[in-house]
């Protein structure tokens, strides 16, 4: 469904952050993207709905090169992408309905977004995915007054109101506690398989990918160096992504970790 | 740090490193600042004669705040003061709707290069001229009165208003902003749902700060014809009416402090 033909981003510095990115994401795949800081994640995903500008390459979403397209239809693309941020990035002064419905703004015309009169069926539609993260009680509360974790549903369900295809996930946990990490991955992921999205994930820590995706593709200056199934992930493939280290611990306290995480639920 | 450095180092004292590196540049910089501080301060010349014989004009001037004289030019003052507070009004509205979208213009990090210059070029052109010189080229085109008052306030909040708010909307939270454009958005919605609740209450707090400024040069443009409460005050000045001019500065300053409390109260409204 969405295919990375020859990637390629380069910075006005001369960075190279993302050399000739072959992959493909079939429908209702969840993949984690993993690689250390700088590998060329963020780029990557950012490339896809073209928040970044990709060098050259193509991104081909269902048939349609995205990387040809005008301003225009690159509106109506990305409403076929939903995002999650790394801190969020909820407009903080806004409530959390209107953050919600933001997600709709492709889809509503200016007076009608402006004057804050969205249709019913989208109204409905925010309370329910309002009610399914658990928060439908904090709809007038201001974005600034949630927690993380809270602030994070709330993206994701700004995310899902735009009735996407594809989740863009950029790093969802990296400002969270562990706890809240795990709730906030087994949330994406228990979402994308009821509406079968595809998604694909950034994220910093490999063990919590492991626990949650059946597919991880590792970047490493900004090539892909390992594509399969978590638990391919040996010492010897992270210490090609990552470098140099001691993989075992990290490797055994997940599995300990998971299992007294269970046992506490 | 090998140990060797560090034992070096133990005992040694510590100081900030002094901001001007070259020990000789800082010190000629030092010294050439006091020298010129003296040299300036021995040109001003002080006629000590001028002074004694003013003190007394002072000391009236000052007397006559004891006793204010509203009553005798009440209905001047009144002309004037509402003339003021209308030219106020009117030119912040005006001032501020247009400062908005050259504002938004004037802040690169979401306009084009070429709208960035444009705008840029404007605020340049309105803050490089003093009020008190647009006043006096308005007056001499439209005549006496408050409408050139009301122009040179629009124009001067132009250049205030647009700067500043271009300048909060660049240090804004990128990413909140770049979240509303992944939706889909268009130009306008992605302005209204990810930049003005950002700066938002800046803009409000500055149009507050603008019109508190705008009322008090009123009172200056006045001087140069241009009406308001400034021409009252200017020909009580010209009278010798030290009373009636103390009255018209009290109310001034009333207006101002309560403008100032107005703008507390709202700053801290829309947080």
């Amino acid at each position: 469904m969405l295919r990375l033909q020859k990637l390629t981003k380069t910075y006005k510095t001369g960075d190279q952050a993302l050399k000739a990115i072959d992959l493909d994401v079939p429908k209702g795949q969840v993949l984690a993207l993993i690689g250390p800081s700088g590998a060329g994640k963020s780029t990557m995903i950012r490339c896809i709905n073209r928040l970044v500008e990709p060098t050259s390459g193509a991104v081909m979403l269902d048939e349609v090169d995205l990387t040809k397209l005008g301003s225009g239809a690159l509106r109506k693309a990305r409403r076929e992408m939903g995002m999650i941020f790394q801190e969020y990035a909820l407009v903080e002064r806004l409530t959390v309905m209107e953050n919600v419905l933001s997600g709709r703004l492709g889809y509503v015309g200016f007076w009608r977004s402006f004057l804050r009169r969205y249709p019913q069926a989208d109204v409905d539609e925010a309370f329910r995915l309002l009610d399914r993260v658990g928060l439908l009680h904090m709809a007038d509360k201001r974005a600034d007054e949630l927690s993380g974790g809270q602030r994070q549903r709330v993206g994701i369900c700004r995310a899902l109101i735009q009735n996407p295809k594809l989740l863009l996930v950029d790093e969802p946990t990296a400002s969270l506690d562990p706890k809240t990490s795990r709730q906030i991955m087994r949330l994406i992921t228990e979402l994308c398989q009821e509406r079968g999205l595809a998604a694909i994930i950034n994220i910093h820590d490999v063990a919590l990918a492991q626990m949650f995706v059946p597919r991880v593709v590792g970047l490493r200056f900004g090539e892909i160096v390992y594509d399969g199934g978590p638990t391919g992930l040996t010492p010897g493939k992270l210490t090609e992504i990552y470098g140099e280290e001691d993989w075992e611990a990290t490797i055994e306290t997940v599995e300990d970790e998971d299992e007294e995480f269970e046992a506490a639920e | 740090m090998s140990h060797r450095e560090l034992d070096d180092m133990l005992g040694k004292g510590w100081r900030k490193p002094p901001f001007v590196k070259r020990p000789w540049l800082r010190w000629t910089l030092a010294i050439g600042f006091v020298a010129y501080l003296i040299a300036a301060v021995m040109t001003i010349e002080v006629d000590w004669g001028r002074v004694y014989e003013g003190l007394d004009r002072g000391w009236a001037f000052i007397l006559a705040f004891t006793s204010p004289d509203f009553t005798s030019r009440w209905s001047d003052i009144w002309d004037g003061l509402l003339e003021s507070i209308v030219m106020t009004v009117a030119a912040s509205v005006v001032g501020i709707l247009i400062s908005i979208p050259i504002g938004l213009g004037a802040a690169r990090n979401i306009a084009p290069l070429p709208v960035y210059m444009i705008c840029r070029g404007i605020v340049a052109i309105s803050r490089a001229l003093q009020e008190i010189i647009v006043a006096i080229l308005l007056v001499a085109i439209f005549g006496f009165g408050p409408l050139a008052g009301f122009l040179t306030l629009s124009f001067a909040t132009i250049g205030f208003l647009s700067k500043l708010l271009a300048e909060d909307i660049e240090s804004m939270d990128k990413v909140q902003a770049e979240a509303i454009k992944a939706s889909g958005a268009r130009w306008m919605q992605w302005i209204n749902y990810g930049v003005q609740p950002q700066v938002m209450p800046r803009l409000v707090g500055l149009s507050m700060y603008r019109i508190d400024i705008n009322f008090r040069e009123s009172a200056i443009l006045g001087l140069v014809g241009a009406g308001g409460i400034g021409a009252t005050l200017n020909t009580a000045f010209d009278r010798y009416e030290y009373d009636t001019a103390a009255a018209i500065l009290l109310l001034i300053i009333g207006i101002v402090m309560a403008l100032e409390y107005l703008s507390g109260i709202i700053r801290a409204r829309v947080q």
